[in-house]
């Protein structure tokens, strides 16, 4: 019992740790734009794709982290000049729908790309060696994965945190995200603190994306679609614009899935006794199909429901206007 | 006099219609046919979106959930007992004997009464939808959806009793022809057109141009939205009966993500709030669509009609945001009508 508890503790917190690196990307470009960059999904695919190739060319893994990373801020970057900054100002749903336009060009791209080089559209991801396998800590095993996720995300984050707090480019970020105009008339640079927000996202989501291709082991065109709509499930659950909240609220997430996905055990392993046996067959029944498979439609309801009654996220007071 | 003047540019207008449609069925040009009735539905879904999302400017990206709800529910209805015996052994009592076959001479009327009660059935989803997610506002309500089209995919993929699941849904009654689809789309346009010119419909641009000046002026908010969200369901359950019995077979992919995003890149070029523009869009889009297609199809280069289609919708945003036609009209029941007084 404490055992499977344990485990799924851990999964919870790497899965968290994903959707946490995924929102904070779309909170920052968010609370600074007003823009629900629904590409963000898109840009860790893209990483995958450059990390993927990356090995194939049995290029060193810190080259090719080093590749990925930068190679997925330069299309982040790209995004930005090309699409965004000219529809700056436009009216929410104009610059959400061109974030769907733009996602399907790095799809399609990347679609066209693997067909020109003759590769299948699902291809087997090269997961690292360092990746794979499982850690033992006394009685209980952790995938390597799941502790790398966790790892790398909480000091991703806690870096990110001090670059928002410690510096002055951290400091015109958070400034921009109070209010933009006022902020540009105070002299910061607001096209290169936009390009800031888009480059850190772009690097995150490449971390995310490595890590979700290698859970995944293969990866394609269109594998960011789910997480990042998890990823903007995850931010309005923290309140959405804010980083801290984004974090809070991709560990929240990954804590509710992780949590939809294991209770189908729960008929099992609950100690004899401890509920009647009726009980028991009963759990054991009907709990295993239902919930794993509805999981992703209980996270939606979930969103609607945060988006309902507490539209600032579960960290803030209630303001309905934002909203509305 | 005025009113036979102002009757003639909508007449002549639907007997064109009429005589390309006899010149189609009469050549025998099944390519053709095909490509008119895509057209057909894709009208009636993207005035449907236009209904709710351009005129009240709620936008909805979950529209295409009730399409699949109409499908499959219109679909189960007319399947023949037979094949609902082989293909859905588990589906409930009162659903496993029923078949709409009736038919009033030739015409098929079961399959007009399939589509009704689908139609009706997924308005009442629609309504209950509506009710919670109608108070939402901007891009929240467009998300909020969104997840009402993932719901909707999650229900069908799991509902193998009523859908076969991931499994395709097949046999379904090629009811649908040339006539059914432009009967229908000449039905949705007519209606929308009518409300856009109600008082609900101008209650609908009035709360979506400012929607704290239309309150204090005494024109609710969740009426207007509401009814559009409903009637726009009830149609695009209707396109999705239409499309269900036109390809016959199907499955839950179908409806996701790729086809919303063409219905929004058709309603945008054309232009959110003008009936005419999201004729000129549709027509413009399939078009494009198509002819890339076939060059795709040739040159072996998939991904590019998506990546063209997509550049020119970026376009569109940045250089020309309220579509082609904006919310102007093309006044057809002002053609013959010289001079004089203004129509809408």
């Amino acid at each position: 019992m404490l055992l499977y508890v344990t485990q799924q503790f851990v999964n919870a917190l790497s899965l968290g740790s994903l959707y946490a690196l995924m929102a904070v990307g779309l909170a920052m470009v968010f609370g600074i734009l007003r823009l629900i960059n629904f590409a963000h999904g898109d840009l860790m695919m893209v990483a995958a794709y450059f990390a993927a190739f990356a090995l194939f060319a049995n290029l060193p893994l810190g080259l090719a982290l080093v590749l990925m990373i930068g190679g997925t801020m330069g299309v982040g970057l790209l995004m930005e000049r090309v699409a965004y900054r000219p529809i700056r100002g436009a009216p929410d749903v104009a610059a959400l729908l061109t974030s769907f336009a733009v996602g399907q060009i790095l799809q399609n791209g990347t679609l066209l790309f693997t067909r020109l080089i003759q590769k299948p559209i699902q291809i087997a991801f090269p997961s690292p060696e360092l990746l794979n396998g499982v850690i033992a800590f006394g009685p209980v095993t952790v995938p390597r994965l799941n502790i790398v996720s966790l790892v790398t995300g909480v000091i991703l984050l806690v870096l990110l945190s001090l670059f928002v707090t410690r510096t002055t480019l951290g400091l015109s970020m958070r400034a921009a995200a109070e209010d933009l105009s006022a902020a540009q008339l105070m002299g910061i640079d607001i096209n290169r603190v936009i390009a800031t927000a888009f480059a850190i996202g772009s690097g995150l989501a490449a971390v995310a994306g490595l890590l979700f291709a290698v859970q995944a082991g293969q990866i394609n065109p269109y594998m960011g679609f789910t997480p990042v709509l998890k990823a903007f499930i995850a931010a309005v659950i923290g309140g959405f614009g804010s980083i801290a909240g984004a974090v809070v609220g991709g560990y929240v997430l990954g804590g509710l899935e992780v949590f939809l996905t294991a209770i189908p055990g729960i008929g099992d392993i609950l100690p004899a006794g401890f509920v009647s046996p009726e009980v028991q067959a009963f759990l054991k029944q009907w709990l295993p199909a239902s919930l794993t498979s509805y999981r992703d439609a209980f996270v939606f309801v979930a969103l609607i429901l945060v988006l309902l009654f507490r539209p600032n996220g579960i960290l803030r007071r209630r303001e309905r206007e934002e909203m509305q | 006099m005025t009113d036979l003047r102002r009757a003639a540019g909508p007449l002549a207008a639907i007997l064109g219609l009429v005589i390309v449609l006899a010149l189609l069925q009469a050549s025998g040009l099944a390519y053709w046919q095909g490509l008119f009735i895509n057209l057909g539905i894709f009208l009636i879904l993207v005035l449907s979106l236009n209904l709710s999302s351009g005129f009240t400017g709620v936008f909805s990206l979950g529209h295409i959930g009730f399409m699949a709800l109409g499908a499959y529910g219109s679909a189960i209805l007319t399947l023949p007992l037979r094949e609902k015996q082989e293909y859905l052994p588990n589906l409930p009592a009162g659903l496993a004997g029923v078949h709409f076959d009736f038919h009033l001479g030739p015409f098929p009327l079961g399959f007009l009464l399939a589509t009704l009660v689908a139609a009706v059935l997924v308005a009442l989803v629609a309504l209950l939808v509506g009710l919670v997610l109608m108070r939402l506002s901007g891009h929240f309500v467009a998300v909020a959806t969104l997840g009402f089209l993932v719901i909707v995919r999650v229900i069908l993929f799991n509902a193998d009793h009523f859908t076969r699941g991931s499994r395709t849904f097949s046999n379904v009654t090629p009811y649908t022809d040339l006539w059914w689809v432009w009967a229908w789309a000449l039905v949705v346009l007519y209606v929308v057109r009518r409300i856009k010119r109600s008082p609900f419909g101008r209650a609908m641009l009035a709360q979506r141009e400012d929607r704290w000046a239309a309150q204090s002026i005494g024109i609710a908010v969740m009426p207007p939205r509401l009814l559009a969200f409903v009637v726009s369901a009830f149609f695009t359950a209707v396109a999705g009966s239409l499309y269900a019995h036109f390809i016959t077979s199907f499955s839950p992919t179908v409806f996701y993500f790729d086809l919303t995003f063409r219905v929004i890149t058709m309603l945008v070029v054309g232009g959110m709030g003008s009936v005419s523009g999201s004729v000129i869009g549709t027509v413009l889009v399939v078009g494009l669509a198509e002819a890339l297609r076939r060059i795709e199809d040739a040159t072996l280069l998939y991904g590019m009609s998506q990546i063209i289609l997509a550049v020119i919708f970026i376009l569109i945003i940045v250089f020309r945001r309220e579509g082609l036609l904006g919310q102007r009209e093309i006044a057809l029941d002002r053609l013959f009508v010289k001079g004089g007084e203004p129509s809408s």
